[in-house]
């Protein structure tokens, strides 16, 4: 492999992980969102990237449908809900953004002393694909614990599957890549309606999960 | 042979969707609950021929071998009876309005797709495969969990929700980094994915990197084993789905779980650098153990309790495994299915309880034995049971536990001594109260189904006093592969 391939692939790599960390202070839902669909043009890019470079065509078809689906049907669909809902004004964060920040940073370094010091045999390009996908994945559990807001939280998880996907996409041949892409896309189908048919059928006063958790637990 | 016992892993796979399908399209709830009944049933049958045909040779894809013979068989059983309560439960709901003939399709073409994904869970070889079967099984109970539509449910569904992707999230990253420990050794492709491939070559895997994803794969398929800290989803999930569901998730879905942790436990143990599993899982079966004994002191809602203590069992289950040698492994697989039974026929007893009180408040159930004999005296023998009482099936499992540990590792017996007494203590206290005394609510005759839960009581009654031989050496071979 020689130098620029190699290049390509780490800078779109790590640009996942500098959109990770936008979507740590945003505090705009529509914002978030956009930042979202950033996450997802940049992960289709990367994938096509690892497609042309390992020569494995079948991934072309997961850059596709995060391309598609997540860049553009799952985002386009949010804005639609949040306008329905009227909950466009702002993200409730139960964290401050300077925390936030600092813990992200946290995880980034967690995930690279881990992952660099437990694979040094591997291809050079899969493990640091491999430090990167496990920063998304903690920047991703990170939004999820910030937010208490249910759309959020959704974005959270997907920018968290989108860090599995550049995983996946980095371990080379790896089999069913295409199918978990799929399996996935289709967990996430069903999360946003559900967000949608909640709201609409059952009148919740808001997505708030906080108000959700008024309704917790032990009814006495 | 060959090809007449591939057709038996085939009907194990085949019925429960084509069956989903038809269930989908009927519109009459009563021959939908049948049909959900036969098709049960017939997926027992199949599943209880894998006992005695010859077995398939392992493929790239579908796998049976001893060990997961015990969990199919288990599976497809209790997923019979369960589906037996679940008519006459669902009977009584569409009467009181909780449910329409509509939400019926949905539930029954629901049971039978989790029914093929658990069941594709157990069968199947490549470890990819397996994690897309244990999250449909995971998807489709949380939408039934949800049917109810209420405030409660819906916040335990998506709780479920949450929790549940990010386990099965975190289970994948582990599988990846499976791969990519496998893929310098057994070549780039599927065979990289393959379970009997990998469990051959496991010794010359990177053990660091099998290290971490052992952990990735411990807190992702724990978090669906119900281990603490990684429990919060199970008790809302029990307490507001329909109590058919609470018996399966508890009975079934729970050792999907454990099952997939068994396997790669497995993995990790045939590579001799690699750090020993069972003290992690030690550590987190004691935990929830523990953790689930203390919190089922203050309970007031009854299949809130009883979820608690499934999450006490999956814990001595998990430690049992954990502990590993000939006897503990033992143990613990006498123990899960003594659990699978116990705690599905608790739940068929508190499912009718719960409708003809109309409560599931413990406060406001009292003198059942009086009341309603036959379902009191069954919960009092279910929790007689669960507490781990002799001479019931679950006190020989939780003395087996006990007693291995104490000869290998007796300062750990203690913790493990401490929570069994714990647990044991809260469980006579909630019943005393709920079975005798002084009737407290509705008196009316229940329409329940006493089959599928005395069937079970009996088995767990029967195998604390005998045991078959046949069995015993059955169990003793698959804990000897379990090391």
């Amino acid at each position: 492999m020689n130098g620029l391939t190699f290049d390509i692939a780490h800078l779109l790599a790590g640009g996942l992980v500098l959109v990770s960390f936008m979507m740590l202070y945003q505090d705009r839902l529509f914002a978030l969102i956009n930042v979202f669909a950033l996450h997802a043009v940049v992960l289709a890019l990367s994938v096509a990237w690892q497609a042309y470079i390992q020569d494995a065509h079948h991934l072309y078809v997961t850059a596709a449908i995060a391309l598609v689906f997540k860049a553009i049907v799952i985002p386009v669909g949010l804005h639609r809900i949040i306008q329905r809902l009227g909950i466009h004004r702002d993200i409730e964060t139960a964290v401050g953004i300077g925390p936030t920040m600092l813990a992200g940073i946290g995880l980034v370094t967690l995930s690279m002393v881990l992952m660099l010091r437990v694979t040094p045999e591997a291809d050079p390009l899969a493990r640091e694909d491999l430090a990167f996908a496990l920063s998304i994945i903690l920047l991703g559990l990170l939004v999820m614990v910030t937010r208490r807001n249910a759309v959020s939280q959704v974005v959270g998880f997907m920018s968290l599957e989108n860090g599995l996907v550049l995983a996946a996409t980095g371990a080379k041949g790896m089999p069913l890549v295409v199918e978990i892409s799929v399996a996935f896309s289709i967990l996430i189908a069903f999360i946003v309606i559900g967000v949608f048919l909640f709201r609409i059928r059952e009148r919740f006063d808001s997505v708030d999960v906080g108000a959700l958790d008024d309704y917790r637990g032990e009814r006495r | 042979m060959t090809t007449f016992s591939f057709d038996a892993v085939a009907a194990i796979l085949l019925i429960p969707p084509s069956a989903a399908a038809l269930m989908a399209a009927l519109p009459n709830y009563r021959v939908t609950a049948r049909l959900n009944v036969v098709a049960s049933f017939l997926t027992m049958l199949a599943a209880l021929s894998l006992l005695v045909i010859d077995r398939p040779l392992p493929g790239q894809y579908l796998l049976v071998d001893d060990l997961n013979i015990v969990f199919i068989v288990l599976n497809t059983f209790v997923g019979f009876t369960t589906s037996v309560f679940s008519a006459s439960y669902i009977a009584h709901e569409l009467d009181t309005g909780r449910l329409t003939a509509t939400n019926l399709r949905f539930y029954h073409a629901m049971y039978q797709i989790m029914m093929f994904g658990m069941n594709l869970a157990f069968v199947s070889n490549n470890i990819g495969l397996m994690w897309v079967a244990v999250e449909l099984a995971t998807l489709t109970t949380v939408l039934m969990v949800g049917i109810y539509r209420t405030h409660e449910a819906l916040e335990a569904a998506w709780k479920y929700f949450i929790l549940g992707s990010v386990g099965i999230a975190l289970a994948l990253f582990g599988t990846i980094l499976v791969y990519m420990a496998a893929q310098p050794v057994v070549g780039e492709g599927t065979n990289a994915m393959v379970w009997t491939v990998l469990i051959q070559q496991a010794a010359r895997f990177d053990p660091a990197l099998l290290n971490v994803a052992f952990v990735f794969l411990l807190l992702g398929y724990g978090t669906k084993v119900g281990l603490a800290p990684l429990h919060a989803w199970l008790p809302d999930a029990h307490a507001e789905g329909p109590t058919p569901i609470s018996a399966v998730l508890s009975g079934l879905l729970l050792n999907v779980a454990l099952y997939a942790v068994l396997r790669f436990k497995l993995l990790l143990a045939a590579s001799p650098q690699a750090i020993p599993p069972g003290p992690l899982m030690v550590t987190m079966g004691l935990t929830s153990l523990i953790f689930a004994a203390f919190m089922l002191y203050r309970r007031r809602d009854i299949k809130r309790l009883f979820a608690y203590s499934s999450i006490e069992h999956m814990g001595i289950i998990v430690f049992a495994f954990g502990m590993g040698g000939p006897l503990a492994n033992f143990a613990g697989l006498l123990h899960m299915v003594m659990h699978s039974l116990t705690k599905s026929a608790i739940f068929f007893a508190v499912g009718h309880i719960a409708q003809v009180k109309g409560t599931q408040k413990i406060a406001d159930i009292k003198g059942l034995t009086e009341t309603h004999p036959g379902l009191g005296w069954a919960l009092v023998i279910g929790v007689v049971a669960i507490a781990g009482l002799p001479p019931l099936g679950i006190f020989m499992s939780e003395f087996l536990v006990v007693s291995s540990t104490f000869a290998r590792q007796p300062l750990l017996a203690i913790p493990l001594v401490f929570g069994l007494l714990l647990a044991f203590g809260a469980l006579l206290f909630r019943l005393t109260g709920v079975a005798f005394g002084e009737p407290h609510g509705s008196t009316a005759p229940v329409e329940a189904s006493y089959v599928p839960l005395y069937s079970h009581l009996a088995l767990v009654f029967a195998a604390g006093i005998y045991l078959p031989p046949p069995l015993v050496t059955w169990f003793q071979h698959v804990a000897a592969i379990l090391g």
